[in-house]
């Protein structure tokens, strides 16, 4: 098991209210997955061509100032950091592979966890709730928000094996299921030059739709390769700056309710984790068919 | 066991009153303690659902139960007796095995539904998902509107109404069970196929189109499907040994 949620919202007038919306529908999941959980929550506060980078420290007493400054006077840019826990959130206005050498030379001990425009990435282990709790989710805004709690299955407990997985900027993917040739996939995509961070068979499907979306496919056309490529049981949910896209597997051994109002669109592995939302007593409430690529794109 | 359990429970007399529980205050477990403990005939109706699963579960007396809102997986699963209603929609797994009692949906039922139900009826008003009537083992599964892939899979006996469309592969390995569909099927599953409606299935499709109060549906102009038997033609009567 595990549980996905995401909210796509439409309408302005919800943004404020991102992670007060998002936290019930992530706890609610908690049963499907105790071991772990973690989220992606878009936003439009990154200044103009600036990066956002979601870093792990060793600790929560790490000097993320003094790593700002440093990382700015290297790159010829002022960089900021936002400190939440052991996490720092340093916006700096620098290409991504520049910026991904220099942390790695100065700050080894510093982890990525994702980077992006819009994006923001949390996952530990521990609860959806002691996770949100940590990092302050509920009082985040945003336009769009993806959550996961994980069981693992596959391989470990650890922060890097939780979801979502982010294998490009601004890309999320957050699987509910098992691969059963991801080690055959994994091995051709190394092939090609793709750096894989964990053993997690979901986190080669996240490096499969980066890798495809680099050469030009559409987030939809990366989907349904998937469907082609990969064997066992999935519901994946990736999110892209401006998408929010949804796939099952053949057999649809996996569930997964959309939500859909004038004002959001939300997805849930489970009706209950989707329960809280206002008006989802009148929303069109489905589920996707198996092997149908449900996408939305922001406006 | 029949025995022991009389025994022990009390004399049953219904009050006139509905007895209301409410999910926001009782937990599932709670609920689920006090319906065991109502006497025959009671009429309950739980409230705040919301999405809870494993309501109205393991009951074994003819209770009238109403649920308002939407509920979750395994609604009125392992029941022998009570009649249940679902205001709303409800998840996976809708009255797994059933052996007696009517069990309704007024919106739409999430993947098995009724699945390995051995008797009692189990009655949708909108659709079935993925694989309902898995493995039916002698009830009845009623779908007003469309019923998903895999439907009827390895269904034993019993019969399948459906008013709608069926998704692919329905009834792939079917046993005895047959299914009806009044729509268009997508797709047919290995060695199941449409036969020829009889007399007796347009009475069968009858009785359960009046039961249900569905009123769409042409119990003359319905698809029937059952077992090729090809892959399945193990035969008692023949002295075959397995």
């Amino acid at each position: 098991m595990c549980g996905i949620v995401g909210i796509h919202l439409k309408d302005p007038a919800l943004e404020p209210r991102l992670g007060e919306l998002l936290v019930p529908m992530i706890e609610a999941l908690t049963g499907r997955g105790p071991d772990s959980a973690g989220l992606a929550l878009y936003d439009r506060t990154t200044p103009d061509g600036s990066l956002r980078w979601s870093l792990r420290g060793p600790s929560a007493s790490y000097d993320w100032e003094a790593l700002a400054a440093r990382l700015g006077e290297d790159l010829g840019q002022p960089a900021s950091v936002e400190v939440k826990v052991d996490v720092g959130l340093l916006t700096v206005k620098a290409p991504v592979e520049q910026v991904r050498t220099r942390l790695a030379d100065i700050a080894p001990e510093v982890k990525i966890v994702g980077v992006g425009e819009a994006m923001t990435l949390h996952k530990d282990i521990g609860s959806a709730r002691q996770v949100c709790d940590r990092y302050g989710i509920e009082l985040v805004g945003g336009y769009q928000g993806v959550g996961h709690t994980r069981m693992a299955t596959e391989s470990a407990v650890t922060t890097q094996h939780s979801h979502p997985f982010s294998p490009a900027p601004d890309l999320a993917l957050v699987h509910n299921g098992s691969f059963s040739n991801h080690v055959m996939i994994r091995r051709r995509l190394e092939a090609k030059g793709i750096i894989f961070e964990t053993d997690n068979d979901s986190e080669v499907a996240a490096r499969y739709i980066g890798y495809w979306l680099a050469q030009g496919d559409t987030l939809d056309d990366a989907m349904r390769r998937v469907l082609k490529e990969f064997d066992g049981f999935f519901t994946l949910l990736v999110t892209s700056r401006d998408e929010f896209a949804v796939v099952r597997d053949a057999f649809a051994c996996k569930p997964l309710v959309v939500a859909e109002t004038d004002a959001y669109v939300a997805v849930a592995s489970e009706y209950h984790a989707l329960a809280t939302l206002p008006g989802i007593e009148s929303a069109r409430v489905f589920e996707p068919q198996p092997e149908d690529v449900h996408s939305w794109t922001k406006k | 066991m029949d025995e022991e359990v009389t025994q022990v429970l009390p004399t049953p007399v219904a009050s006139e009153a509905e007895v209301v529980l409410s999910c926001e205050q009782l937990t599932t477990r709670e609920i689920n303690g006090r319906l065991r403990e109502l006497p025959e005939g009671s009429v309950v109706r739980i409230t705040n659902a919301k999405g809870t699963h494993n309501l109205a579960v393991g009951l074994r007396r003819h209770l009238r139960i109403t649920i308002e809102g939407n509920a979750g997986y395994y609604t009125a699963g392992l029941c022998d007796g009570p009649d249940v209603t679902v205001e709303g929609s409800v998840g996976w797994g809708l009255a797994e095995n059933l052996m007696r009692g009517i069990v309704r949906v007024r919106g739409n039922a999430s993947e098995s539904a009724a699945a390995t139900a051995h008797g009692g009826t189990v009655i949708v008003h909108g659709d079935a998902s993925s694989r309902a009537g898995i493995s039916l083992k002698g009830g009845t599964l009623a779908v007003a509107g469309d019923v998903g892939h895999m439907s009827g899979f390895m269904a034993q006996a019993g019969t399948i109404l459906v008013g709608g469309d069926a998704g692919h592969a329905l009834g792939d390995s079917l046993y005895e069970a047959v299914v009806y569909v009044g729509g268009k099927v997508q797709s047919l599953g290995a060695d199941s196929r449409i036969e020829d409606l009889t007399e007796a299935d347009v009475a069968c499709a009858r009785e359960i189109i009046d039961l249900a109060g569905f009123d769409h549906i042409d119990p003359q102009n319905l698809t029937r499907v059952a077992s090729a038997k090809q892959l399945y033609n193990f035969d008692a009567l023949k002295n075959q040994r397995y």
